[in-house]
């Protein structure tokens, strides 16, 4: 590991400050950044420690809840906000990492947090466009078992690893940033990129500006919620496919469909065509299965992961099917 | 494993088929068989209190004044040359206080591969160990720096510059088949083996099945890293090493330093796991070389990643297995073959066969396998290789042909035990196979298997219950040496260069000697870990247990000479000779009349002696030449595979093993588990990725190459008959190994029971049940 100075940030604005240093990188619970420079892929020459900064987690005046970028994983998944009023949220960070790890995570570490691609982790002997931009991709044509389905490019075919991320994207979940020039929100569903020519751009955070905030609007979808990860042991390993969902039915029809999907994509895939497909319809199988299909029709998959597509569309079904089955 | 070994081990069988049994070792059954004492009692492990309290100290906690430490570099091609290789920076580096590379690294030879013949050989791999610029597979090393810490030295290992010329290297298993050599021997039995007409029987058998098995790559994942410390002395040099091999890493490091044997010292009281993985390889010869030229005590420990990248796994296998039977279900052919990787620099041939030969009876057999050679870190030893493998492929399809019979898949075994080796004719020491089955069934209850695959179901989850036979040969190793010293305080001490992996060695060998001469348990000190102690073989085959057992039998058969000499004329022993007396009672007493007895401190006290010693090494272990010697086991798995996903949980586990005599139900339990859990990683999750286009492992995190989490691991049961072998020292069979054997084979025809698929490609990822 390359030799490193380490600072921690006082106040919010210190750590704007800092965040626009050259070469300095923010540190949270270092669960993946320490990672990643002991591989020699990140080569920060400062850690800049923001776990000081705000971490709670609140009601505002609307009913949003907005949890800070410092806490914690396990924090927030055993917060009783969240676990009656955002279940799916809760189970998916239960379904990541191991319990050491959740500890250590922060929320806006989670979002930042890089791909688990073992190209791109692999410093010494393979090529990544998302590490060194232009060298190529080795991920195309080797190991695809993780890798992208939906909205990858010639680029890069990563994916984005977080559990938590794909609730937040069902979750509507608003993400506060500030900089130098300000702060700002934007969606969850934009604040990440796909990875086009540029899959070293992951995220719409400008340099210098830093996470301060994620906003939960409030939902309806908590009585009829659920996030199902299918992955290759049971614990402590990345999804293959996972699908965070809600749905809230009224008079016999869906009212509000609320889907997100990961292991999927370079980024939580918000699943914009399975919801416009379930609007309005009876919640049966027959219309899950439709939504399944709608959602995956534009999925380009690669040898290796060619059963991706088969069984995203079966949990995207069987988790629907599910939210319907214990309710009258 | 030529074909001069060949002949010499046929003509040593074939003579020992004529010499009385009871002129063997093992002729006469060990006295200790069958008595109560401390031997099959749950003695809890010596080990245990350091252990759970932090302070047992493993090689990479040594304290040592002035240590250094080292870091390694791995090669990023697959086979070429080094073209350029600039050190400067690293050298120029905080703290760095030596870069190693193939320009100053002394001449060392290769050290001399692992071999029947040779005890003392220790190698995985004969290639040079930086003595050129020559590149043989990814991730070799190619340098080291040695700094006043692990950071600087990591840090300055990154800063190495190296460019290569790469050339055109075999990295793909299925290419590479079309050169596939046929060696003689596997270990010490011959590889070709044909009885019969086998491919005529096949095509006659009025039920046949005939398939190809694929097993993948695997890496050992021991959680204590390989990792050592090193002190030399002038001419004198002091290992603090985790080894499986500590008295043959010993003379294998003097001979490559050109040292005498005595002047080196290989210390090792606690290996952090084993497995097959904790043996020679490239680092111990980089840090002893490097720590002798920086002139200071010096510290290796690989990283996981280098673990990947220089300490080899299990090679993958593709295996033909075909069975022809009658309409009894008896076995008219038998075919196992196959391909597996052993490059020409590697040792291991991954005996997947051996199983095989003494499994069942049939009409016919033909066996033999073939090895591929590839760019490769060399493939090792790995917990059961050859068995943990070849099981799955033959009892997946012994689970094939009872459904293409429509009879039971026990029934079908049990119609097929062998009385006596199939193959060789001799005589079994102990097998009771359909015990073990029985029992197992009824525990299991296997009755409520239902025969008709994906009958069973709840919810989304369909259920199966499958079984399979796991197998592993009784070893015991020649050579193996101990002292026993009995102290005129009451203790007695057995020392010997035995290597505790956290098995239990130590507390298993206390409790014989406790029974051996009847002194307390805790009155027992057991020496282990040491090149300067007598020879221990090394941990390996599930042998060293019953090897260092046949050592102890035979000191102790020596000592009542000894103490007779001491007793003199005053004892109640006095006039009595060596072959009269019997040990116990903590002292020794006259056979014929046990009345006539004297403690060992009381003869000690009269002799006014501190202690009596005595060294002896086991017989040489003929019983297994006359004899077919094996443990047998019958696993079941009873698992849900989910419709929606392919996802596997698996349920309950249960091993019925046929072991002899069980030393100590608590550790044997707990290592027969451990092998079935590793057993359920074969079956479900590991897998090294090797990606054949450049030869590079791409997984080589605990993150990303998947051992089972603790959600993965089911219940598991554990029993056996515990039917001692008569021919071996306290009835005992290795057990350390066996575990994962028919794990496999049990998992995968739960999932055809459950879900009519059959996969035989391992692992049974999820994908594969869509």
């Amino acid at each position: 590991m390359t030799p490193v100075q380490y600072r921690r940030a006082d106040s919010a604005s210190d750590a704007i400050r800092l965040a626009g240093t050259a070469g300095h990188r923010l540190l949270g619970g270092g669960t993946n950044l320490v990672d990643l420079m002991r591989k020699g892929v990140e080569r920060p020459d400062t850690l800049v420690d923001v776990t000081g900064l705000p971490g709670a987690i609140e009601e505002a005046a609307d009913g949003s809840i907005v949890i800070g970028a410092g806490a914690r994983n396990s924090a927030i998944a055993a917060h009783p906000l969240i676990r009656s009023r955002y279940p799916m949220l809760s189970r998916a960070i239960l379904a990541g990492a191991s319990a050491q790890i959740r500890n250590m995570a922060t929320a806006g570490g989670n979002l930042l947090q890089r791909t688990r691609c073992v190209y791109f982790a692999d410093a010494a002997g393979s090529r990544c466009n998302k590490r060194a931009p232009g060298s190529g991709c080795d991920a195309i044509g080797g190991f695809t078992r993780y890798h992208a389905i939906l909205g990858a490019s010639p680029a890069c075919i990563a994916t984005h690893p977080s559990d938590m991320a794909v609730a937040l994207a069902a979750l509507d979940a608003r993400v506060h940033v500030a900089g130098a020039d300000g702060a700002r929100a934007l969606p969850l569903t934009d604040f990440h990129r796909l990875p086009g020519d540029r899959p070293d751009l992951e995220t719409e955070l400008a340099p210098g500006e830093v996470i301060v905030a994620i906003e939960l609007p409030p939902s309806r979808l908590a009585p009829r919620s659920d996030y199902r990860k299918v992955r290759d042991r049971a614990s402590y390993a990345f999804a293959l496919v996972s699908v965070a969902a809600g749905l809230v039915i009224e008079d016999g029809r869906i009212s509000e469909a609320r889907i997100a999907l990961g292991g999927v994509a370079h980024k939580p895939w918000r699943a914009w065509r399975a919801e416009a497909a379930l609007q309005g319809e009876a919640p049966n199988e027959a219309a899950f299965v439709a939504a399944a299909e709608a959602e995956l029709a534009g999925a380009e998959p690669r040898p290796g992961n060619m059963f991706k597509v088969t069984l995203a569309k079966r949990t995207l079904a069987a988790v629907l099917s599910g939210l319907c089955e214990d309710q009258a | 494993m030529s074909r001069v070994q060949n002949v010499l081990v046929g003509t040593v069988r074939s003579a020992l088929g004529w010499v009385p049994a009871q002129w063997l070792p093992g002729g006469t059954p060990d006295p200790l068989i069958g008595r109560r004492g401390e031997v099959g009692r749950q003695a809890a492990r010596l080990d245990g209190d350091v252990k759970v309290q932090g302070q047992a100290r493993f090689s990479a906690e040594v304290p040592l004044e002035n240590l250094c430490y080292a870091a390694l570099v791995h090669g990023t091609i697959t086979r070429g040359r080094i073209t350029r290789l600039d050190t400067a920076k690293a050298e120029a580096a905080e703290g760095v206080l030596l870069v190693v590379t193939h320009r100053n690294m002394p001449r060392v030879s290769g050290p001399s591969l692992i071999a029947i013949t040779d005890p003392t050989a220790v190698g995985n791999s004969s290639l040079p160990i930086l003595q050129d610029d020559k590149v043989h597979y990814n991730g070799q090393v190619v340098a080291a720096v040695v700094a006043e810490t692990q950071e600087q030295a990591d840090h300055a290992a990154s800063l190495i510059e190296i460019d290569y010329a790469a050339e055109p290297a075999e990295t793909r298993f299925e290419e590479a088949k079309s050169g596939a050599r046929i060696i003689p021997s596997l270990l010490i039995e011959r590889n070709h083996l044909s009885l019969g007409k086998a491919e005529r029987e096949l095509t006659r058998a009025p039920h046949k099945v005939d398939n190809l098995y694929r097993t993948q790559w695997q890496n050992h994942n021991a959680i204590e890293l390989h990792a050592l410390t090193v002190a030399w002395g002038g001419e004198t040099l002091t290992v603090h090493d985790t080894t499986q091999m500590i008295a043959s890493e010993a003379a294998t490091l003097a001979k490559m330093f050109g040292l005498k044997r005595e002047d080196v010292r290989v210390l090792s009281p606690f290996v952090g796991g084993g497995f097959g993985g904790k043996g020679f390889w490239d680092h111990q010869v980089v840090a002893v070389a490097a720590a002798r030229m920086v002139g200071r005590p010096l510290r290796l420990q690989l990283t996981r990643e280098g673990v990947y990248r220089i300490v080899g796994g299990r090679s993958a296998t593709e295996q033909r297995v075909a069975l022809g039977a009658d309409n009894e279900g008896r076995f008219t052919a038998l075919i196992h073959n196959g391909y597996s990787v052993m490059p020409p620099y590697g040792a291991c041939p991954e005996a997947y066969t051996l199983g095989t030969r003494s499994a069942y009876r049939a009409k016919s057999f033909e066996i033999l396998q073939r090895h591929i050679d590839m760019a490769v870190v060399p493939n090792t030893f790995m917990r059961a290789p050859g068995e943990a493998i070849g099981t799955f492929a033959l009892e997946s399809a012994v689970d094939e042909l009872a459904h293409e019979l429509a009879m039971d898949p026990i029934e079908l075994r049990l119609r097929n035990l062998p009385e006596k080796h199939p193959i060789t004719g001799a005589p079994f020491s102990q097998h009771a196979a359909a015990k073990s089955w029985a029992d197992g069934a009824a525990h299991f209850g296997w009755e409520r298997r239902s025969a008709t695959p994906g009958a069973r179901r709840k919810g989304e989850w369909r259920i199966g219950m499958g079984c399979g036979s796991g197998s592993f040969p009784y070893v015991r190793m020649p050579g193996a040496a101990v002292r026993l010293t009995i102290r005129r305080d009451g203790t007695a001490t057995l020392a010997c260069s035995a290597q505790e992996m956290g098995m239990g060695t130590s507390t298993v060998l206390a409790q014989q000697v406790a029974d051996r001469l009847g002194v307390p348990l805790d009155a027992v000190v057991i020496e282990t870990g040491d090149s300067d102690l007598p020879a221990a073989p090394m941990a390996g085959g599930s042998g060293q247990s019953v090897s260092i057992a046949g050592a102890l039998l035979a000191a102790s058969e020596k000592l009542p000479a000894e103490l007779l000499r001491l007793a003199g004329n005053d004892s109640p022993l006095a006039g009595l000779r060596a072959g009269e007396i019997r040990l116990g009672q903590e002292g020794m007493a006259s056979a014929a009349d046990p009345s006539r007895h004297e403690t060992f401190r009381s003869i000690l006290a009269r002799a006014n002696r501190d202690e009596v010693s005595v060294s002896a090494t086991g017989t040489p272990p003929l019983e297994m030449m006359k004899f077919a010697m094996h443990s047998t086991a019958a696993m079941f798995c009873e698992l849900r595979v989910s419709d929606v996903t392919g996802e596997i949980r698996v349920d309950r586990l249960l091993g019925s093993f046929d072991c002899g005599t069980i030393l100590n139900p608590r550790t044997a339990a707990s290592q027969f588990r451990g092998g079935m859990i590793m057993g359920l990683g074969l079956a479900l999750t590991e897998e090294t990725w090797l990606d054949e286009r450049s030869g590079r492992i791409m997984n080589p995190t605990l993150a990303d190459y998947h051992i089972p989490a603790h959600l993965d691991v089911p219940d598991i049961e554990v029993m056996w008959t515990g039917i001692p072998d008569p021919r071996s020292p306290l009835g005992a069979r290795g057990i350390g190994e066996i575990g994962i054997t028919g794990v496999a084979a049990a998992v995968a025809n739960a999932v055809f029971n459950a879900t009519g698929k059959r996969v035989r490609d391992l692992p049974i990822t999820l994908d594969k049940l869509l």
